[in-house]
């Protein structure tokens, strides 16, 4: 006779779904019982295979621009500034408001780059989705470096810093305001740092640095290519992992 | 474009739109396709942004998901008449005894996995891409697909169960999906 436990009740517990009195009875319960372990077995063992055979499908990359397109009242949404002009701007904006009326017009060239730092956050917070961390996951850089040959048309500087507590984890491709980028993974104690890594060019570049949702970004330039981090450390853990990247 | 348009444009693309993979990949299963799940994701995200003004605060990727999985609904009904939309099987699932051997083995296989998934009815395929791809508690799977939080465990147990009957009997899903 099979257990009864082992046809609803213990799929609460194999979805964590009961609370921590629940857990512990029902652990105890896994001891003894044949029919409820082999169906925590089988289950966890679906899910792993479901996770790990990448069935997850992520939109494809164009969607989102398609979308963004076909919103309606398609003008570039404002971002606010950066924290240093911030202030600045703001008593800009309210006087043009108080000359203009109803419009305001931001004209200063920071304004620009910030949509990128909100697109490499988002960016950021995609990746932390299962499964969307990385397209190569090695903590090898010469596995890391040749991966993104023939997927992105330069080559990104990828090195592993584990020795100053940022070990490389992988890399993966992305795309920021339209163009592929590399992005370069890396782990900060139990955080994850996303390195974004673009060729330099003449439009959309963004440096210095901010917070968006809570997720701290830095933004330099350096040999031709413009780097973003993005990570929820601090930004001092940024300022390090700037430093480590940035030494020839 | 006045500033409250833009302040809620900004609003939904903080909110909303970073879900957009979440989207796709509830609408790939549920369509059993790329392209169509290309559209449908898209035609869903515009009726998200249209209905935004009634989503006030919470959780944005539950709220979107709720809006895909009704678009694809209505759109397997209208492309798809020959679908199994819901579990027609009344009968309980025998309980047969297990066989890991078979099932490790068939679910290192990418391919048997994807298509033993899409072999299940949409119901069942819904509530497992929600829970053991997305992630989702059985709190959020409620309130995407409207149904009580007991129907969500008894559905995962029962989705469980034919989607490892499907990995290790791979000939009865095979002729399952030529229907």
């Amino acid at each position: 006779m099979r257990c009864e436990l082992s046809k609803l009740h213990v799929h609460a517990y194999i979805d964590g779904e009961l609370d921590a009195a629940g857990t512990a009875n029902f652990e105890q319960h896994l001891k003894a019982c044949v029919d409820c372990s082999s169906t925590v077995a089988s289950a966890d063992l679906l899910r792993s295979s479901l996770q790990q055979a990448g069935l997850y499908a992520r939109a494809p990359l164009g969607l989102r621009s398609k979308i963004l397109s076909t919103l309606p009242s398609p003008a570039p949404p404002a971002k606010r500034e950066p924290s240093a002009i911030r202030w600045l701007a703001l008593a800009a904006g309210l006087l043009l408001a108080t000359l203009l009326g109803r419009q305001i017009f931001v004209t200063t060239a920071r304004v620009a780059q910030k949509p990128l730092a909100v697109a490499a956050v988002d960016a950021h917070l995609r990746s932390l989705q299962p499964g969307h961390l990385t397209d190569v996951e090695s903590s090898d850089q010469h596995t890391v470096k040749p991966w993104f040959d023939g997927r992105v048309d330069f080559a990104p500087p990828v090195r592993d810093f584990a020795a100053a507590g940022f070990p490389l984890l992988g890399g993966r491709l992305d795309v920021l305001d339209g163009r592929t980028v590399a992005a370069l993974v890396y782990g900060r104690r139990k955080h994850i740092v996303s390195v974004f890594v673009s060729k330099l060019q003449d439009t959309g570049t963004l440096s210095g640095d901010g917070e968006v949702q809570g997720y701290h970004w830095l933004a330099w330039q350096q040999n031709g290519f413009l780097y973003c981090a993005v990570s929820d450390v601090s930004s001092a853990d940024l300022q390090q992992l700037q430093q480590l990247l940035s030494k020839e | 474009m006045d500033v409250l348009e833009l302040e809620e444009r900004k609003r939904f693309e903080e909110c909303v739109l970073p879900h957009i993979d979440a989207a796709f990949n509830l609408a790939r299963w549920l369509l059993r396709s790329r392209e169509d799940a290309e559209d449908v994701a898209q035609e869903a995200m515009l009726r998200a942004y249209r209905f935004f003004g009634g989503y006030r605060a919470g959780d944005a990727r539950a709220w979107l998901l709720q809006i895909v999985r009704n678009c694809c609904y209505s759109w397997l009904q209208k492309n798809r008449t020959g679908e199994e939309l819901t579990d027609t099987m009344e009968e309980t699932i025998p309980d047969e005894g297990d066989s890991p051997e078979t099932l490790a083995i068939a679910s290192f296989d990418r391919g048997r996995l994807a298509s033993a998934l899409e072999s299940l009815p949409a119901h069942f395929r819904e509530i497992l891409v929600l829970r053991e791809l997305e992630g989702c508690s059985y709190k959020e799977i409620a309130s995407i697909t409207s149904r009580p939080i007991g129907t969500i465990m008894s559905s995962l147990a029962r989705g469980r169960q034919q989607l490892k009957k499907a990995l290790t009997q791979p000939k009865e899903s095979e002729a399952r999906r030529a229907v």
